[in-house]
């Protein structure tokens, strides 16, 4: 299979909303401001778990400016969707601490904001559980977060593990994280004529029109044409939609905004759940694995099951003969944990390329070299061909660039000016897969090619590479394309989500432009348009399609204080065709410095008295500034792949952050010869072990 | 009815009038009353930086100023710091060098980057800075890094920011 010819793809177009981005006039979903517009400022429920027994408004309604307060007695009746997240404002349960149990809607911010304060709500409250513990009562769930079973086994890898001549065994725990886009989730919602017309921060708008359409049994209408960042978190409807579009349906006619404040994007807007991972390597004395097993335990909501398949990526890593992976899933009272980048991949790849780093240890082996060693030949649990499998010249070409054969393997060896250095590496996946039901319609007005598709551009640049990729399929400059994304009034269009949004939607407009230039030929007529729907992959069923990437860190560890920092970090990425090297190149590093954040800074921290992220901004929970990055590369290899799509382009949204964190776990031990097993590594894991010194 | 306070301010060269609740910060007073929506809201509490405009000249978290406070001041946003919409040379080095990605906390980074330009051209040092007696700051990678970073990027433009503001910074 070859990949369609490139013209533009490959260049370096600059994003095209760029200059409305630079001065702040691209709208956001919070930025729209129409005379009449309500704030909504909810009220939160203050206990974990139990049932509201009376709500006293009275106080809040007679401030003046206040149009409306709306709880579960007078609130407007929702459909059942079975997503319980959704049931806002439909009964007295509470789940979670910070579930929304009233709105207020008022002139002003203040005002709005002064009124929930005196909205009264009393509880009855039960007795909840809060704090993750991986050894509490736990179940397997019926799927895993994306569709997959729990667990798998081939062969039998206890005893394979038992007659292993070279065995690691070791636990690893990662947080629970919160994703923190820079612009909270948002809403802007007006009903007229019994049609709701919503302005959402979204992943996805014509998802959030189906949910909401379900939901109210009315018609919606989305549009979402800039998005502050998503990273998972902008993909399914959160509570706070639903509560800003029914709100709204009281008070038709007017606007309504709901602008999420920080703090509650810690409590509504779900996260990645926290995990601890039991790793058994097994292997020869040469490295080759008889065993690997990654058995994970990770919290999910008691009202809501979300599970994070943290073992997935070992289900295709490394070869062994014997392998299983498992996952448990420990019920919480907690807002429910949902899809973040690179969900299962990011935390997941910490425990197994941990675990390979010390495996390599106890073998006296280059960590590259067991890798290497281990490169399997086909899809070690289905068999599938790779239609394209990069790891092993990502970590030849990235070791040398990196200079890796310059280091000494045994740690704690190169201290310089009291700072420990020392190097590792940390490899990763995710899949390369295609959504279906999108459609594309192209229609030639003007001289120009209008694209029009439902896609989402949440920083990651679909309106400029969706430009290219028409233009290369419609054979004409980029000057002669004009896409528009980001509503429910065009074609309908899958989610930025997945990896997979461009791979989805590039693949439907190179459809439509191959039925526009068949219908009418190089030469088209004013008005002239074709559409179609996003084509099936033949190739699905027939091969394993994966990114990989090599990480390779450096880290200076402070002797005495044990401060961390991470002067190198070099991604080599085996992706497919890059469709345009300066936008694919600030997301890869992007990803990269997310898993320099996860090694290092992100931790939410629940108080299991009350339920509650007691870090709950952005001073508490701490995520990469600008002085966290020092020197960060992304490279990538020549990798032509035909099957995965007619760009040749596998996704690029969140390979950047796996394998960083361990990554930088394995150079932190190469520097000061202690191991961290769970994330993030702190001064104080440092610290505290009698090995720093 | 709450009291409101006459407010006079200059909002990117224009003039603008209004009556603010007293607790009302610059923020909310251009955002939501004056439909000035560049300066974007993160966090609300000075943590993030995406509400940075330059207030007399100076970045400011207008999150964490009171909108009273500032009567007669002049305010410029992003969208302001090029009359006649013209390009500014920090706006430029964003869109050459691709310093964001989703754009939210774009145009607070851009105001930053102007005050920071101007705070080392007035030899104000930073902790990155080796030399706290000497006037002259040299705004090397170290030292822009650590100035800028004050405004967070989730998308974590960093790299690109840090080479948009050096070129801008030389020119
Ligand atoms: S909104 Fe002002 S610092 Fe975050
Ligand atoms: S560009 Fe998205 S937060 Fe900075």
């Amino acid at each position: 299979m070859t990949t369609m010819d490139a013209r533009s793809m490959g260049t370096s177009v600059r994003r095209i909303e760029g200059p409305d981005k630079v001065t702040g006039t691209a709208p956001y979903a919070g930025d729209t401001v129409a005379d009449g517009t309500l704030v909504l400022y909810p009220v939160q429920a203050t206990v974990a778990r139990g049932e509201i027994t009376a709500i006293d408004t009275s106080a809040a309604t007679a401030l003046p400016g206040v149009a409306a307060v709306v709880t579960h007695l007078d609130a407007p009746r929702l459909a059942d969707d079975g997503d319980p997240e959704h049931r806002v404002l439909q009964g007295t349960t509470v789940h979670h601490r910070g579930q929304y149990v009233a709105a207020v809607l008022a002139d002003h911010a203040e005002v709005a904001a002064e009124a929930a304060r005196l909205v009264v709500v009393s509880y009855d409250e039960a007795p909840s559980t809060t704090g993750f513990d991986p050894d509490g009562g736990s179940y397997t769930p019926s799927a895993l977060g994306n569709g997959q079973a729990p667990d798998s086994v081939v062969g039998d890898p206890d005893a394979a593990l038992a007659a292993a001549p070279v065995v690691v065994k070791a636990s690893y725990a990662t947080p629970m994280e919160h994703h923190n886009p820079m612009e909270p989730h948002a809403t802007t919602a007006t009903w007229v004529d019994g049609r709701a017309i919503v302005h959402e921060a979204s992943q996805g708008a014509d998802l959030a029109r189906q949910t909401l359409a379900t939901l109210f049994d009315a018609e919606v209408e989305v549009s979402s044409p800039h998005v502050g960042g998503g990273f998972g978190t902008k993909g399914f409807l959160h509570a706070g939609t639903v509560l800003a579009v029914l709100a709204a349906r009281t008070v038709p006619g007017r606007p309504v905004r709901f602008a999420l404040g920080r703090r509650q994007m810690f409590e509504t807007v779900g996260y990645r759940p926290a995990t601890v991972q039991h790793m058994a390597l097994g292997a020869e004395a040469d490295g080759r694995l008889d065993a690997l097993v990654h058995d994970v335990v990770g919290a999910t909501a008691r009202y809501k099951e979300f599970v994070e398949p943290a073992g997935g990526s070992s289900r295709s890593m490394y070869a062994a003969p014997h392998r299983r992976t498992s996952h448990r899933a420990v019920p919480l009272d907690l807002d429910a944990p949902t899809y973040m980048r690179a969900p299962g991949e990011a935390p997941g790849s910490f425990g197994l390329e941990c675990a390979m780093d010390e495996l390599a240890v106890a073998l006296d082996m280059d960590p590259i070299e067991l890798r290497v060693r281990n490169e399997p030949s086909v899809h070690p649990e289905n068999g599938l061909p790779f239609s394209s499998r990069g790891l092993v010249e990502c970590l030849r070409t990235g070791a040398e660039r990196f200079g890796w054969s310059t280091w000494d393997r045994a740690p704690r060896r190169r201290l310089v000016d009291g700072w420990w250095h020392g190097v590792g590496v940390g490899c990763g996946t995710f899949p390369a897969f295609r959504m279906p039901g999108s459609t594309a319609e192209i229609t030639f007005t003007g001289g120009r090619y209008v694209v029009a598709i439902g896609a989402a551009d949440i920083g990651q640049g679909a309106r400029t590479v969706l430009t290219q990729i028409a233009a290369d399929a419609l054979g004409v400059d980029v000057g002669s394309i004009e896409v528009e994304i980001g509503s429910t009034s065009l074609p309908v269009g899958s989610i930025a989500g997945g990896s997979a949004g461009t791979a989805s939607w590039g693949s439907t407009v190179v459809e439509a432009a191959d039925r526009f230039r068949d219908k009418y030929g190089e030469d088209p007529d004013d008005g002239d348009h074709a559409d179609a729907a996003t084509p099936d992959n033949p190739w699905a069923e027939e091969f394993a399609m994966a990114a990989y990437v090599a990480q390779f860190a450096e880290v200076a560890v402070h002797a005495d204080t044990g401060e961390i920092r991470v002067p190198r970090l070099l991604g080599t990425f085996g992706v497919g065709r890059i469709l345009n090297p300066t936008l694919g190149r600030s997301q890869l590093q992007g990803g990269m410095v997310w898993g320099l954040s996860m090694a290092l800074h992100e931790e939410s921290v629940v108080d299991p008295r009350f339920g509650e992220v007691i870090n709950h901004d952005l001073a508490g929970y701490h995520i990469a500034a600008n002085a966290d990055v020092r020197e960060i590369d992304a490279q990538w290899i020549d990798e032509d792949d035909g099957y995965v799509n007619p760009m040749g382009a596998k996704g690029i949204g969140e390979i950047g952050i796996v394998g960083v964190a361990a990554a930088i776990a394995n150079a932190t031990y190469h520097a000061t010869g202690v191991r961290v097993r769970s994330l993030p590594i702190t001064c104080d894991d440092l610290l505290t072990d009698p090995a720093f010194g | 009815m709450t009291t409101t306070i006459p407010l006079s301010i200059t909002v990117d060269g224009e003039q603008r009038d209004l009556d603010v609740d007293p607790r009302t910060t610059l923020l909310d007073a251009l955002r939501e009353r004056l439909a000035v929506t560049t300066p974007k809201k993160g966090c609300d509490h000075g943590q993030c930086g995406a509400c940075t405009v330059l207030v007399d000249g100076r970045r400011v978290l207008s999150c964490l100023t009171l909108a009273v406070a500032k009567d007669g001041a002049d305010v410029v946003t992003a969208n302001g710091l090029a009359p006649d919409g013209g390009s500014h040379p920090v706006t430029e080095a964003f869109l050459a060098n691709d310093a964001f990605q989703c754009g939210y906390c774009t145009p607070g980074q851009v105001c930053s980057a102007v005050g920071a330009i101007d705070e080392a051209r007035r030899g104000m040092p930073s902790a990155a800075t080796a030399d706290l007696a000497g006037d002259d700051v040299v705004l090397d990678r170290a030292e822009i890094a650590e100035r800028m970073s004050g405004n967070l990027c989730r998308c974590a433009a960093y790299v690109n920011i840090v080479t948009a503001v050096e070129e801008a910074a030389s020119r």
